[in-house]
């Protein structure tokens, strides 16, 4: 990097981490401006995670008011109705954010973020969105690409105890330890219309069954004009019916879909505090590898389901991807 | 999510955490979220400056508050009509008895060290209280559950005992920067600034020299109205001069090693320079002692800088300048403290002029604060994580799921493509002194070794009992207590100083004594055996206690983790960590390990080890098992309701 010192300040504060990841990745850390959508409990943990670490800046986009389910999760936002009147959640979380760490600039950006145009995502270097549609996503991730500046894209869900990250990082070129010796490695990831394209036939037989159920949600959600989340156990036939389509189009034995995960994940939708609270880590944990440019990043979907406690990489990408 | 079930049983739970730094912040938060109403919180610690980057309920005006009170007072901020009650205590308090462990459905630890952890897997067994223990260090945690009876206790996996080094290479012969700074910290810092009548071996240079003692004391001691330079200067020269001269006059020491360069301080610095040193009034202007730094009164601010011999030099004698002239009252009490800015100046300065004789690369005060102060390597992220999956773990034990426990690792490196991996917990180990009653073996030399040894080398360091009984047969050896009359105090006392075979009910090979702690409600039998020799690099403490399991051997081990490329050496650690990412008896056993060579930790994770028992379900097969079968499937098939 340009060689910057960090301040006493930030060597004192920094000190533990530091002694993970090295002050040269503390230093790009400090420059990084970060966007992210969708202020649930999942996205709370990793927008405390990484101010936490000490990123440069936080913008955050959610425009919605509290409501019940709004705060299920949330540990940014008071429950104190005088606190959070009249308030957006964005502007809640930011509050409480910028607290948590003087060093770093939170602030709110109002607006939908599929209205934005590239001139604003230019201004960051990652952006992470949650709780948005099918169609949101691609077209964010899309906005992403198309600008000379490479951004990292995230997007983090939690369904009941179950959740979902994907990452795109473009061509990403980064370090990493082999024995004794520094290398240096690249990965190219897939776009997220690339990797949920890609046919579920081919994809080897292991694939995390969370990776298929979820594809189903996706599209009984889009194809029914809800918003994310907005399903409950009444569209259980429906669902199922779609997934036997899906099923049939791509040659997928239907075992591979549980009729009892899909159950879980229609008739509950709210996010499960534990789990919220170990994708926020490993999401933070990957954008924090990703602006260092240290370590192997993940590629490029990370599943974890609290019923059998595993949490899963599967790299699903197209061929230009893989 | 919740079922019904589920909810009823987080709610009408009772909890106790143990410890409130960076994974209890995350857990306090993860429980108060996911329902639970009834919490009650112990830590001892205040809060520090280094915490805030990941214990996120804590700011910087708490700084040296409670941490157990401000955790509970940031959580009310967003979950108000629960229930957190705090303790600002030692969880090895007498209060936190066997009773108080009771009122509890399950324990969840979040703890910084090894005898903490001990001692509560104690009080839980004891108690009958199911266990949810947590480590992590970096990017590694772990994640398990111990219930009575049902799963392996903590302590059925003997834990790596922290590193010693043999005398004669601290004080001797050191051959890497971690020798320097146990010199320095251990023996000079405690020479000079500790309790004067602590055994310290600074000037055993070799097992033939220990008669020059008189002439030693008088060095170290300040002279009345000895000028503070002059002294600092007399000290530099003895340790780092006239000690190495002395050393260097026994050949037979450096026939295979590189010798070392005495360092005289007129050699490093001239006389005038460092009279100018002592700016101290620009520096000191407030009196608070733990702003006193000998960086800054020389005006050097980047502590990842290394420094030259000739800035070491000035930085040893201007902390020894400030010990003395603003923290005098202090001087006979010091401990080293890694948050004593000038305690740590003073041993990085200590020990870099000690590796400048040896040949030994100068480190950073950064480094050297990490090696000296066990630092433990700490992120949010893992800590959050770990806490999330206590929190799974402890709704399954509250609902008696036990087909369901899994302890759980968090990795680096993922191995089958799996970043969080479960694996069933371990049964007891038959043969765990802790929780079953199989006899200890030790090996001791009862002509030679005192009861204080045993005491404190065996029934305290080893077992890590806090409040000993020792027994042999029915005559009591030993025993601590309020409740002692002043006799028995001055009976006890005398025992300590006799050798084990002179005992008034003398202890010899083939005695078995009982060692009891009654605040732990834990006792165990030792089969003595008497043995003449030691040796003394392997066996420093002239003594070896076994018999409980099997030693640690792991298939594939030794693949070092680069933490994120960033420090090439693990340290040893000490903090929400691990001593404890713990190791595995002979088979069927796991993938971490925490091992400690030459003080430096290297964690190691094991890939791809076949003998893992991770669980997986049937995917091999495109045929599924459906819910609701009750066929023997594994267990992660069986549904759990969330
Ligand atoms: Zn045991």
């Amino acid at each position: 990097m340009d060689g910057e010192e960090l301040t006493e300040q930030e060597t004192a504060l920094y000190d533990r981490q530091i002694r993970v990841w090295g002050a040269d990745a503390q230093r790009r850390l400090s420059k990084a401006h970060i966007l992210v959508c969708g202020m649930k409990g999942t996205i709370a943990e990793f927008c405390k995670n990484i101010v936490l670490a000490g990123i440069g800046s936080l913008t955050l986009v959610d425009d919605r008011v509290v409501t019940e389910e709004a705060l299920s999760a949330n540990f940014l936002i008071p429950l104190d109705e005088n606190v959070y009147a009249g308030k957006t959640l964005a502007e809640l979380c930011c509050d409480s954010l910028k607290d948590f760490n003087p060093m770093v600039r939170v602030s709110v950006e109002k607006g939908d973020l599929s209205s934005f145009g590239g001139e604003f995502y230019s201004k960051f270097d990652v952006v992470v969105v949650s709780c948005c549609s099918f169609t949101t996503k691609k077209l964010i991730n899309e906005k992403c690409r198309k600008l000379s500046k490479r951004i990292a894209f995230y997007s983090v869900d939690c369904r009941d105890s179950c959740g979902e990250i994907f990452v795109d990082l473009q061509l990403h070129t980064y370090s990493k330890k082999k024995l004794e010796e520094t290398i240096e490695c690249q990965l190219q990831y897939s776009s997220f219309e690339e990797a949920i394209s890609v046919p579920w036939k081919i994809l080897p037989r292991k694939v995390s069954k969370l990776y298929f159920a979820l594809r189903v949600i996706e599209r009984f959600e889009e194809a029914e004009g809800r918003n994310p989340g907005e399903v409950s156990i009444a569209d259980l036939p429906s669902v199922l019916k779609l997934k036997k389509e899906l099923c049939d189009e791509h040659s997928l034995n239907e075992s591979h879909i549980p009729d009892a995960l899909l159950e879980r994940l229609v008739s509950s939708t709210r996010e499960f505090p534990p789990v919220c609270a170990i994708l926020g880590g490993i999401l933070g944990q990957e954008v924090i590898k990703g602006i260092s440019g240290k370590g192997d990043p993940l590629k490029n979907f990370f599943f974890f389901d609290a019923m059998d406690g595993k949490g899963l990489i599967e790299d699903i990408s197209n061929s230009a991807g893989s | 999510m919740a079922s019904q079930q589920q909810f009823s049983a987080i709610k009408g739970a009772k909890v106790l955490m143990v410890g409130a730094g960076g994974i209890g912040c995350e857990l306090l938060k993860t429980l108060a979220l996911s329902g639970f109403q009834d919490i009650h919180i112990i830590d001892m610690d205040t809060i520090e400056v280094s915490n805030l980057n990941r214990q996120f309920l804590f700011r910087q005006s708490h700084v040296g508050l409670s941490k157990a009170r401000v955790a509970r007072d940031a959580v009310l901020r967003f979950r108000p009509q629960i229930s957190i009650t705090p303790y600002h205590a030692n969880v090895k308090d007498s209060n936190f008895n066997v009773d108080f462990f009771k009122q509890f459905n399950v324990v969840l630890n979040g703890l910084d060290n090894l005898d903490a952890r001990r001692h509560v897997n104690r009080l839980c067994l004891a108690a009958d209280v199911p266990l949810v223990e947590s480590g992590t260090t970096g990017f590694l945690g772990q994640v398990t559950v111990h219930i009575k009876g049902k799963t392996e206790c903590y302590e059925c996996q003997p834990k790596p005992a922290p590193k010693t080094y043999p005398v004669c290479t601290i004080t001797s012969t050191p051959t890497k920067f971690v020798h320097c700074i146990v010199w320095a910290k251990d023996l000079l810092f405690a020479k000079l600034f500790g309790d004067k009548n602590q055994e310290n071996d600074l000037n055993v240079r070799s097992s033939d020299a220990s008669s020059s003692s008189n002439h030693v004391e008088d060095v170290f001691e300040r002279r009345n109205d000895e000028d503070i330079e002059q002294y600092g200067r007399r000290v530099y020269d003895h340790v780092f001069g006239y000690n190495i001269e002395v050393a260097l006059s026994n050949e037979e020491t450096w026939k295979n090693r590189n010798r070392p360069k005495p360092i005289y301080s007129r050699d490093v610095l001239d006389n005038e320079l460092t009279r100018q040193n002592g700016n101290m009034d620009k520096n000191c202007s407030t009196n608070c002692p733990s702003s006193v730094s000998a960086m800054a009164a020389l005006g050097m601010k980047n502590p990842q800088d290394i420094w030259g011999l000739m800035e070491n030099s000035r930085i040893f004698l201007e902390a020894l300048k400030l010990f003395f002239s603003k923290r005098e009252e202090e001087i006979g009490n010091l401990t080293f403290d890694k948050d004593d800015q000038l305690a740590v100046e003073f041993v990085t300065a200590a020990a870099n002029i000690r590796a400048a004789s040896f040949g030994i690369p100068l480190h950073s005060l950064f480094e050297a604060k990490g090696i000296a102060g066990n630092i433990v390597h700490a992120v949010a992220t893992t800590n959050a994580v770990i806490a999330g999956l206590i929190v799974i773990e402890a709704i399954k034990v509250l609902q008696n799921d036990t087909k369901n426990y899994r302890m759980t690792y968090c990795v680096e490196h993922p191995a089958r493509k799996m970043l969080l991996m479960p694996v069933e917990p371990f049964e007891p180990n038959k043969s765990c002194y802790v929780c079953s009653e199989t006899p200890l073996l030790l090996e001791i030399n009862t002509h030679r070794a005192k009861l204080r040894d045993f005491v404190d080398k065996i029934v305290k360091a080893t077992l890590g009992m806090n409040l000993p009984l020792i027994m042999h047969g029915s005559a009591l050896l030993y025993e601590v207590g309020d409740d002692l009359d002043e006799a028995m105090v001055a009976n006890y006392a005398a025992n300590l100083e006799k050798v084990l075979s002179e005992l008034p009910s003398p202890v010899t090979g083939g005695t078995m004594l009982t060692v009891e702690d009654l605040q732990q409600e834990f006792s165990c039998n030792i089969n003595i055996k008497h043995r003449e020799e030691f040796d003394e690099e392997k066996e420093p403490d002239g003594m070896v206690l076994s018999g409980w399991a099997p030693p640690p051997t792991v298939e594939g081990a030794n693949k070092t983790i680069d933490n994120a490329g960033s420090t090439s050496e693990a340290l040893p650690v000490e903090a929400e960590k691990s001593e404890e990412i713990e190791t595995a008896p002979g088979k069927k056993r796991k993938l971490i390990e925490v091992s400690k060579n030459d003080g430096t930790s290297n964690a190691e994770e094991i890939k791809k080890n076949e003998k893992l028992q991770v669980l997986d379900d049937d995917d091999d097969d495109d045929l599924v098992i459906l819910d609701g079968g009750d066929l023997g499937f594994s267990p992660s098939k069986k549904k759990c309701q969330w």
